[in-house]
């Protein structure tokens, strides 16, 4: 396992964008495809605004990502808070076939993370909540 | 992002452009609520040039579309590409929406 670069910003909505920008550039190091990179951008989002959201309950606190590749060059992101402890995994999963009115959005964006990458895992270590995902470097998405 | 807006008859057609995420997707969703305010209630939007949604995205499509039901309103979706597709196929909206490939099959079938 290699650790190639880290960045930690304020949990606010108003950094998003900084902390796309620094997925972005390491899934574009690691060779994914346009496709594959909107689709990692997509699982930290859904991670990362629900860290924004509720992990410090209106109070200030960071965020800090960890961009690794393992012997097998997966990419593995750790994205990690101090806030409340909170297994995003625990999050049901949305009916997403019911209609319009019926539909509840709660859970959606969890949802789209666990199927977007190859593996999410979630662990409490001390006052830290780590939540990795792992997208494997397949040839299809490269 | 961006949004250009034109006029097909009764049908507003909109185009949206670049990435819709947790910072931009409200700014689509408030010029929804503005046109459907107007009286607007048949929407066509050409998402060719869309590059990125999120779940914000997709609960502010939601929240229109709600906001339609009571109007006899209706949205359908054009030009869905790559991960734009995917999001949609994943979330179940291709079952909820009508999804066409171009913009001209979508107003003719609207």
């Amino acid at each position: 396992m290699q650790v190639l670069t880290t960045i930690t910003l304020p949990a606010r909505l108003s950094y998003l964008h900084a902390f796309i920008d620094f997925v972005t550039s390491c899934s574009r190091n690691q060779g994914f495809n346009q496709k594959k990179i909107h689709e990692i951008e997509l699982a930290a989002e859904e991670a990362l605004v629900n860290i924004f959201n509720y992990a410090y309950e209106g109070k200030n606190g960071d965020v800090k990502i960890i961009c690794k590749i393992d012997n097998d060059e997966n990419l593995i992101l750790e994205i990690i808070d101090t806030g409340i402890p909170f297994d995003v995994l625990s999050v049901k999963d949305p009916d997403i076939a019911s209609d319009i009115s019926e539909r509840c959005t709660g859970g959606l964006g969890v949802f789209l993370m666990k199927s977007l990458m190859d593996a999410v895992d979630y662990k409490r270590e001390g006052n830290r909540n780590i939540l990795t995902l792992i997208v494997k470097k397949s040839t299809n998405d490269i | 992002m961006d949004i250009q807006s034109r006029k097909e008859n009764n049908i507003l057609v909109l185009t949206v452009t670049g990435r819709m995420d947790a910072v931009t997707a409200p700014v689509f969703e408030k010029c929804l609520a503005e046109f459907i305010a107007q009286g607007e209630h048949l929407f066509v939007i050409n998402f060719r040039d869309l590059e990125y949604i999120s779940s914000a995205g997709l609960r502010s499509i939601l929240a229109a579309a709600k906001l339609l039901r009571n109007k006899n309103g209706e949205i359908i979706f054009a030009g869905l590409t790559g991960a734009v597709e995917d999001v949609f196929k994943i979330s179940g909206f291709h079952s909820i929406f009508k999804v066409f490939e171009t913009e001209e099959k979508a107003l003719k079938k609207i």
